[in-house]
């Protein structure tokens, strides 16, 4: 059965999400305004002040489904899922192997080849279609840079090499992302990454579709049996996803690429955006919709799985990234394959 | 003879026989993906599971009952058990098991109901010569017969289930065409198997060019 991988995003203040049957009843001042199939989700996402019902999050508990809480803003809450799924084999693999700092090494090099590849195919793919709209050149040589770090990774390395390798390609990709927005430049531009709380818009977007991403590589990991907190990359600490936030590498360019498309094909505007006082901005509701819905739509999209060779909605690749992992763990693969795009 | 302590599932027996990888996928990796026909028994079974008994003058039934043996280390529950009152008025185990779907030619559906019929043997202290499977598909039964086969077969594949599941080590997948009909083909992924460096040549073929 494929998964329909649809999240329930609720952001309507004050709703309250019950069980009635085998549905999700979305109410909201009291009246039921939206009833979903559970078997038709694979997640649900609330904003701000959304209830729910113990009944709906055990229903939810037992389907697999995880909720996610988060303010309004989109800072993570609290999250609630069912029993620990049973897979303790795998996760007692995946322990040993995180303790071993040289296997640990080789998984960040995947984890940061995967990131690393898909930020140059960003910055490739944008000279390719807007260069003569944008420096190219300084893009262009932000690309090799970034070909040059993909080298070194093909070799064995410590793990805070690899770390450092990240951090060199983190800056290199950064300094020239400003470049990538070729519309509304006096409202949407990007000097570095600012993230408690966003200092412009575009870091606004970043974050906030990153928590999207995170929680989605988390849902897969953990229908898959992994603990996500458990990782290689990013070492142990608590409350901190480790596991979740190394398999985000590979996924970060598709959020970057999701920001890009919207500020350059005009669908969020400078005005959607609330700047505070102390310089920290947000969104505001109609733009964190059609965030949410981009979002969504870009998930359904159909495309070849690069190591499987396979079509498959945009959606299914975190958990089958999450099974090639737990695949590889269990001795089946000879490595872990990052989702890479050419 | 095995303690209460290592009895496995009796329905795995079926999942070994059609798969070692699928069978230590369910019972080692504890994974479970539902599809069409995995729902469609489930339906089916919730139904047929309602525990309780009923009762003719020469047939008293009882469905849903726990079974176990020590002998082959199994235990699980029988959709339906007859007891077919004898002339020497005693009563004759006769299990039946419902299926979805129609008769396979294998003997996975029969092993399973013969691992039953052995239970029954041990736990009521008689033979059971015969019972049932009942297809969904064809709304009828198919008779099966305990004989010496059967039993070999059945006994065989508990000591393999033993063996796999003692393990930690889950089998390489092997691709052939029922995989396609597998609710396990998403989670196994039988293609990504048995190649060496595929990984790496993915990876050399992905950054270095």
């Amino acid at each position: 059965m494929k998964k329909h991988l649809n999240t329930l995003f609720v952001t309507t203040q004050g709703a309250y999400l019950a069980k009635e049957g085998e549905t999700v009843a979305v109410r909201i001042e009291g009246k039921v305004r939206l009833r979903l199939p559970v078997h038709t989700l694979d997640g649900i996402v609330c904003f701000g002040n959304v209830g729910c019902s113990p009944f709906l999050l055990g229903f939810c508990g037992e389907r697999n489904l995880t909720v996610s809480f988060l303010t309004e803003y989109g800072r993570f809450l609290a999250r609630v899922q069912g029993p620990v799924s049973g897979n303790v084999i795998l996760r007692r693999e995946q322990y040993r192997r995180a303790d071993d700092l040289d296997f640990s090494a080789r998984m960040a090099r995947a984890f940061i080849n995967g990131k690393v590849a898909n930020c140059r195919a960003l910055l490739n793919r944008t000279v390719r279609d807007h260069g003569d709209r944008l420096d190219s050149e300084a893009v262009g040589d932000a690309a090799n840079h970034l070909t040059g770090l993909l080298k070194s990774l093909g070799r064995d390395r410590p793990l805070d090499e690899v770390r450092g390798t990240e951090g060199d390609g983190a800056h290199v990709y950064f300094s020239v992302f400003d470049h990538l927005i070729i519309r509304n430049k006096e409202d949407f531009f990007f000097h570095r990454r600012s993230r408690r709380p966003p200092l412009d818009r575009v870091n606004c977007l970043l974050s906030f579709l990153y928590t999207l991403v995170m929680h989605d590589v988390r849902s897969a990991l953990e229908c898959t049996g992994l603990d996500p907190a458990v990782g290689f990359l990013h070492r142990d600490r608590p409350g901190r996803s480790g596991l979740a936030l190394d398999m985000m590498e590979e996924f970060r360019p598709l959020a970057d690429r999701l920001t890009l498309s919207l500020i350059n094909r005009g669908q969020l505007q400078g005005k959607d955006f609330v700047v505070s006082e102390g310089g920290g901005v947000r969104m505001k509701d109609k733009a964190r919709k059609t965030l949410l819905t981009a979002y969504q739509e870009r998930k359904q999209d159909v495309l070849l799985h690069p190591f499987l060779e396979e079509k498959m909605p945009l959606g299914l690749f975190f958990h089958t990234q999450a099974l090639l992992l737990a695949r590889f763990l269990r001795g089946d693969l000879d490595g872990y394959p990052p989702v890479i795009w050419r | 003879m095995y303690t209460e302590d290592d009895l496995l599932m009796l329905s795995a027996l079926q999942h070994l026989l059609f798969c070692p990888r699928q069978c230590a996928l369910i019972h080692l990796e504890q994974a479970w993906t539902e599809n069409r026909f995995t729902a469609e028994g489930r339906v089916l079974h919730e139904r047929v599971h309602t525990a309780g008994a009923d009762s003719r003058c020469t047939v008293r039934v009882e469905y849903d009952m726990p079974l176990r043996s020590l002998r082959l280390g199994l235990s699980g529950r029988a959709d339906i058990v007859e007891m077919h009152l004898q002339e020497d008025s005693s009563w004759l185990p006769f299990p039946v098991e419902y299926k979805r779907g129609r008769p396979k030619k294998d003997d996975t559906d029969r092993v399973q109901l013969c691992a039953q019929a052995l239970c029954l043997e041990e736990m009521l202290d008689c033979t059971v010569p015969e019972g049932a499977l009942y297809y969904g598909q064809k709304k009828r039964r198919t008779p099966v017969q305990f004989d010496d086969r059967l039993r070999r077969v059945t006994e065989e594949a508990a000591a393999r289930l033993h063996e796999l599941l003692s393990g930690t080590v889950t089998p390489a997948p092997e691709y052939s065409r029922r995989c396609e009909s597998c609710s396990f083909i998403d989670t196994c992924l039988p293609r990504t198997a048995g190649k060496k460096n595929q990984v790496r040549n993915y990876m050399t073929r992905m950054t270095q060019s």
